[in-house]
């Protein structure tokens, strides 16, 4: 997973398959490089991303919750069109951060 | 209705093995050239019940899934995918939308909506502390 940080916005470019063990990993990887970054925003970009399950969607939510309790805020972007399905059976679309 | 293809799955309650069950699932139904969503649809359906059996069924502590496969003549997938875990209570609140017993883990309690959304028929019996078994069923198109 690669990731960038420029003018406040941490962005996470991730890819290969989500399920409940890569979310774990990445979560592990993305808070730890918030922590010490601080971003005002973290983006996290979906475009590389071939299979996710319901994993996703609690990474998602997660980093929501992290984020705002650093007073910062969450952005997710380039989710492939297969993918939509499950964020919309979340609600997530309701929380704003889905651009 | 007469079975085509059959096929037995046995495999630790690790989280690595989420990956290897969608795998095996998708070579297993490869023959009935399924188009790309209804691939997509198994593979995901497969994850989240196998994640349940690791996160919830043993509770991370280990154990044994396994995963009965079997392709009917009228090209239904029908997979029984099975622990021996903690078992369910409560099977119609476990199944309701964005209920989760692991908020910790930051699971976002859309298991089994997912699952009835990306099959056809999904069934779920349940003993607590015998454990659980899912049955998920999609038919794959004919004609492309």
């Amino acid at each position: 997973m690669r990731t960038t940080y420029e003018n406040g916005v941490l962005t996470a470019f991730l890819d290969g398959e989500i399920d409940h063990d890569a979310a774990a990993k990445i979560r592990t990887r993305v808070d730890a490089t918030a922590q010490s970054l601080k971003p005002r925003v973290l983006c996290l970009d979906f475009g590389g991303v071939g299979f996710m399950d319901s994993s996703g969607v609690g990474l998602v939510m997660g980093r929501y919750r992290a984020m705002k309790l650093m007073g910062g805020s969450l952005r997710v972007v380039n989710v492939p069109e297969r993918l939509y399905r499950i964020f919309a059976m979340s609600g997530i679309e309701g929380l704003g951060v889905l651009r | 209705m007469k079975t085509l293809n059959e096929m037995k799955l046995s495999f630790p309650s690790k989280s690595q093995n989420e990956a290897f069950a969608r795998a095996a699932v998708s070579a297993f139904i490869a023959p009935l050239d399924p188009t790309v969503g209804e691939l997509s649809d198994l593979k995901t359906a497969v994850s989240e019940a196998v994640t349940n059996c690791v996160v919830h069924g043993y509770r991370r502590q280990g154990g044994e899934i396994t995963i009965n496969g079997k392709i009917t003549e009228d090209r239904r997938v029908i997979l029984k995918i099975r622990d021996k875990g903690v078992g369910i209570e409560d099977i119609k609140q476990a199944m309701e939308p964005l209920f989760t017993t692991a908020p910790d883990e930051e699971r976002a309690g859309l298991g089994f909506a997912v699952m009835q959304s990306f099959c056809d028929k999904v069934r779920v019996s349940s003993k607590p502390g015998k454990g659980t078994s899912v049955t998920l069923e999609k038919r794959i198109s004919h004609v492309r």
